[in-house]
């Protein structure tokens, strides 16, 4: 079961309740009501067709790639997918919204309640339930900051379609909530329907925060904006719940209101107060009939799901034997586990595992590279793996293998031959060297029969020496060991 | 045979096709109309060499065997629909200079068909109205006006029924989402046909209600306004509230027998307001159509009283939202000397919108805001579905609806603009249809004591103009209304 941090105040002991709310651009070829192309980092309004920019008389015509999309995210969440959903027109004025209000889902989502189970650090699991998916267009972006006079709007986001993905507010801390989020994330990327890219803002997140005491009905929330990491997520969420428990313990009521979470600071500012709240008048689009997809399209885009996170770390667990922990890392996410799967083949899978966990993961790691970004591919690394196994190179070799690979390309065969990295393993060979080390060293030979064994070390170090490195440790070690006894 | 610019379609086609002129010489003679009778301001702009450069085209297609339906045939449009190029205002000053790069579906359908385009005509502001009157170009005369008696021609598609009336054009194209081209049709003494929803394209067109938006034609003949209809309609995948359905031969249709029909006689449309011309002409096309061989029945529409006052939420509402675009931040009108964003908002719309538009963008906000919604919006809504199960329960037992088109003749410039309530019930009759998303014609019947155009109404089942069409063609032939225009000087 899971074991939620409590905070505490002066006074009393709090818990957190958190939900968030998550939008998540679909990945599609067009937007979702036009046919201008959703791609990032274009020349600003260069994809921008007459309906996204709200020319006069211009319509929407829903786009189908979109909606399959969002029902095979319904499906991967669990959730019921509804055969009839309604768009609705969401009014505001804000000059990167052309239309002046934003096609969105209120009173009927496409998509129901769902669930997603959760796992936390201390290995249990948790299951978070979802309230509804919805679709609906993206605004443009606006520029502030590049002239002192002027704004710039570009519209190439205009009309991409996102799906809102709505929770329960069943997460009880900031460790929860950045769990659910990278689980969601991991998800969509399974399923391809979104890139998961919270830096180029293909995923973005708002969290509603409350506190109470244990036990109490729900407090008032804020609604905490501008979290543009799961880092981020995590931090305004902890300092959002302690500011609140300063509110109530000080006897004053926590505002219900919109907060921005500024990360240079770390701490959240209103931004806007409840009744400043926009009243959006939300009534069906009458550009746009109801949104009807048969039972067959529902089914067949269930069938269509690529195995889940879930299923794969168990099938991970089962096939390949390997723990909870290995199997969680290299299923988070989808890339990471086919990249497993295709070094694993023919390979010892612990070895395999612990090289790639350790090793690749670390170093694309320490380098901020994604696995696409990559310079090693499965086939490089498996290859380098082999040389491991087979003895040809030791695992302290081959680490500086790896790096060079890495970081100047190349391939590990390659790099070990024209470095001559090879191990020496030819027991005769090692023989030879061993006895040359063992004539010249008269007095630690004589030490180390008179007991003290700790001398083995010293030897395997000299051997290493002479060979540069390259001898089999574990052959050099059996040979000192045969020779020095007799 | 008498000036070119009497033609209808029919004639034009059948005198074109005979060589009896030229489309060049057609188009001539309409613009060389269109400045004679520059005084009825029915036009807000004409491109003479364009149009001209069409017909010549049109005349040269016909010299290579490869004619079009409506080759060479002169057409006015009116002012809401995009035409690529071609400055499109909807008669806004917020819309001014906006260009579209786009040609309206309904427009495109047009010239691909061969007609040719001879002026944008005047409507009231974003077809906001039932006079003209709101208009950013002025007003527009209704032809049959006399001496000081200066008449509104109706509205919203007042330039386009004027025109038509006038004979600047052989035949007009408008828009209807509460009678905007039945009651101007009606006022103007010519037939004004609203199709079913769905049955055009809205594509192009600037929208004001979504929902009941619907381009028809206007014309001098019922045969007329079904030549024009056939060639615009048609399902249109840009269009997601257009409706796939096969477009019938409705020419066809006009010449049909209306010994098999029946036609309802509604008692809700017995109002007090209606005045004794009308009720007259009502009673006089039941009687044409007895003497057709047609089967007359009483028929109920209870919830017709609320027709009105649910049209005059929902049509504001969707038009809220479908006016948001116009902010002065992408095209048309901005206003000057702003400090801030909201600044910008509220003057640019404040210059750019007229009274009626910026009245109903007020009503409209208010019927959707939190806590009014339920009991004005959906309240409406409600009305509107019950005013559905009303037509469906009538077709039932009947093929057509005969009502008058409006409670009275057309009326005095200047007489109705201060008192909107009063300008709404111009619409009594005609928003019905508009609310179930029915086809119905308005067709000139007879004249009222003011010896001014009164116009009846046909109402039909979904998609099925073919019926209205043919009882339309008996209360025509009935009428003789050419021998009234005569009388009273409209046509020589």
């Amino acid at each position: 079961m899971s074991n939620p941090i409590k905070l505490k105040g002066e006074k009393f002991l709090w818990e957190m309740v958190i939900g968030l709310e998550v939008h998540a651009q679909i990945k599609c070829k067009s937007k979702l009501f036009s046919g201008a192309a959703c791609d990032f980092g274009a020349e600003p309004n260069s994809l921008v067709s007459f309906v996204d920019a709200a020319m006069p008389g211009m319509l929407p015509v829903i786009n189908k790639e979109a909606v399959n999309q969002a029902i095979k995210t319904g499906h991967a969440l669990n959730a019921k997918i509804n055969e009839i959903s309604v768009f609705d027109r969401k009014n505001y004025f804000y000059p990167d919204l052309p239309q002046g209000y934003q096609i969105s889902q209120f009173k009927s989502p496409i998509v129901g309640e769902g669930w997603i189970d959760i796992s936390l650090e201390d290995g249990s699991s948790k299951r978070v339930e979802i309230e509804r998916l919805h679709l609906e267009q993206d605004a443009g972006k606006s520029t502030h900051d590049q002239d002192p006079n002027l704004s710039f709007i570009d519209l190439n986001r205009s009309g991409i379609p996102l799906m809102e993905i709505v929770s329960k507010p069943d997460m009880r801390d900031w460790k929860e909530a950045g769990a659910y989020l990278r689980k969601l994330r991991s998800i969509v990327r399974y399923i391809d329907t979104c890139d998961g890219n919270m830096d180029e803002g293909s995923l973005r997140c708002d969290a509603n925060v409350s506190v109470r005491t244990e036990g109490d009905v729900l407090g008032t929330r804020c609604e905490l904006k501008n979290l543009n990491s799961v880092k981020f997520m995590m931090k305004a969420i902890e300092f959002e719940a302690n500011r609140q428990i300063e509110v109530l313990e000080g006897g004053e009521k926590v505002e219900q209101e919109t907060r921005l979470y500024d990360p240079n600071k770390n701490e959240t500012r209103s931004m806007r107060s409840k009744e400043d709240a926009h009243d959006y008048r939300y009534f069906p689009d009458p550009d746009l009939l109801p949104l009807h997809v048969d039972l067959q399209r529902i089914n067949r885009l269930k069938k269509e799901l690529p195995e889940l996170p879930d299923k794969k770390k168990a099938r991970f667990e089962k096939e390949y034997n390997l723990s909870s922990y290995d199997a969680g890392v290299l299923t988070a996410d989808i890339q990471h586990a086919n990249f497993f799967e295709k070094v694993v083949v023919g390979r010892n899978v612990k070895f395999t595992a612990n090289w790639i966990i350790t090793n690749f993961f670390g170093m694309l790691n320490d380098l901020g590279k994604s696995i696409d970004e990559s310079p090693v591919d499965s086939e490089q690394l498996g290859e380098l793996l082999d040389l491991i196994q087979d003895g040809i190179i030791s695992g302290r070799t081959a680490k500086d293998v790896f790096e060079e690979m890495f970081t100047k390309g190349g391939n590990a065969r390659q790099i070990v031959e024209s470095k001559g990295l090879k191990q020496i393993s030819n027991t005769d060979e090692l023989e030879k060297m061993v006895k040359d080390v063992i004539d010249e060293n008269n007095k630690q030979v004589e030490q180390y029969r008179s007991g003290n064994e700790k001398l083995l070390g010293w030897f395997v170090g000299q051997v290493m020496k002479k060979t540069g490195g390259t001898a089999n440790p574990k052959i050099v070690n059996e040979v000192i060991l045969r020779l020095l006894k007799n | 045979m008498g000036k070119l610019s009497d033609l209808g379609v029919e004639e034009v086609i059948n005198g074109l096709s005979n060589k009896s002129f030229s489309a060049k010489e057609l188009v001539q003679a309409y613009i060389d109309k269109i400045l004679e009778d520059k005084i009825l301001n029915a036009f807000v702009r004409v491109n003479p060499e364009k149009s001209l450069k069409n017909a010549e085209l049109s005349d040269d297609r016909r010299k290579r065997n490869k004619v079009l339906p409506l080759d060479g045939v002169p057409i006015a449009v009116k002012d809401i629909f995009c035409t690529k190029n071609e400055e499109t205002n909807a008669s806004s000053k917020i819309l001014e200079n906006f260009v579209p790069q786009y040609e309206s579906t309904v427009t495109r359908k047009l010239l691909e068909s061969g007609g040719i385009i001879i002026g944008k005509t005047s409507m009231d502001e974003f077809a906001m109205g039932s006079s003209n009157e709101t208009s950013n170009n002025g007003v527009v005369l209704n032809p049959w006006s006399k001496g000081e008696k200066k008449l509104v021609p109706g509205g919203s598609s007042g330039g386009s029924a004027a025109a038509v009336s006038a004979r600047l054009c052989s035949a007009a194209l408008g828009t209807d989402t509460g009678g905007s081209i039945r009651q101007p049709a009606s006022f103007c003494g010519v037939v004004g046909l609203k199709p079913t929803y769905g049955r055009c394209s809205r594509w192009g067109i600037i929208a004001f209600a979504s929902s009941l938006d619907q381009a028809g034609p206007i014309a001098r003949s019922v045969r007329d306004a079904a030549i024009i209809l056939e060639q615009i309609s048609g399902f249109d995948t840009m269009d997601s509230t257009s409706v796939d359905k096969k477009v019938p031969n409705l020419l066809t249709a006009c010449s049909q027998s209306i010994k098999e029909k029946t036609i309802g006689i509604p008692g809700e449309y017995q109002i007090s307001g209606l005045s004794d011309d009308v009720r007259n002409i009502w009673k006089q096309g039941i009687e044409w159509l007895k003497s057709a061989g047609a089967n007359i029945i009483d028929i109920s529409l209870p919830h017709t009283p609320y027709a009105l006052p649910a049209y005059y939420i929902v049509a504001p509402a969707e038009a809220s939202a479908n006016l948001a675009r116009y902010d002065g931040i992408k095209y048309g009108f901005r206003a000057n000397n702003i400090t801030s964003l909201d600044d910008l908002y509220s003057k640019t719309r404040s210059e750019g919108f007229g009274a009626e538009v910026k009245r109903r963008i007020l009503i409209g906000t208010y019927v959707l805001s939190a806590g009014y919604y339920d009991a004005y919006y959906l309240k409406a809504q409600k009305v509107r579905t019950k005013i559905v199960q009303d037509f469906n329960i009538a077709f039932e037992k009947c093929d057509a609806i005969l009502t008058p088109t409006t409670p009275a003749g057309a009326f005095e410039i200047g007489e109705k603009s201060h008192n909107p309530v009063e300008m709404y019930l111009n619409d009594i009759f005609t928003v019905p249809a508009s609310l179930a998303g029915l086809p119905a014609i308005s067709l000139p019947s007879g004249l009222d004591n003011n010896k001014r155009p009164l116009g009846l109404q046909l109402i039909g089942r979904p998609f099925d103009e073919e019926s209205i069409l043919s009882v339309a063609s008996v209360l025509e032939d009935s009428a003789n209304f050419r021998s009234m225009e005569i009388e009273q000087g409209i046509v020589s």
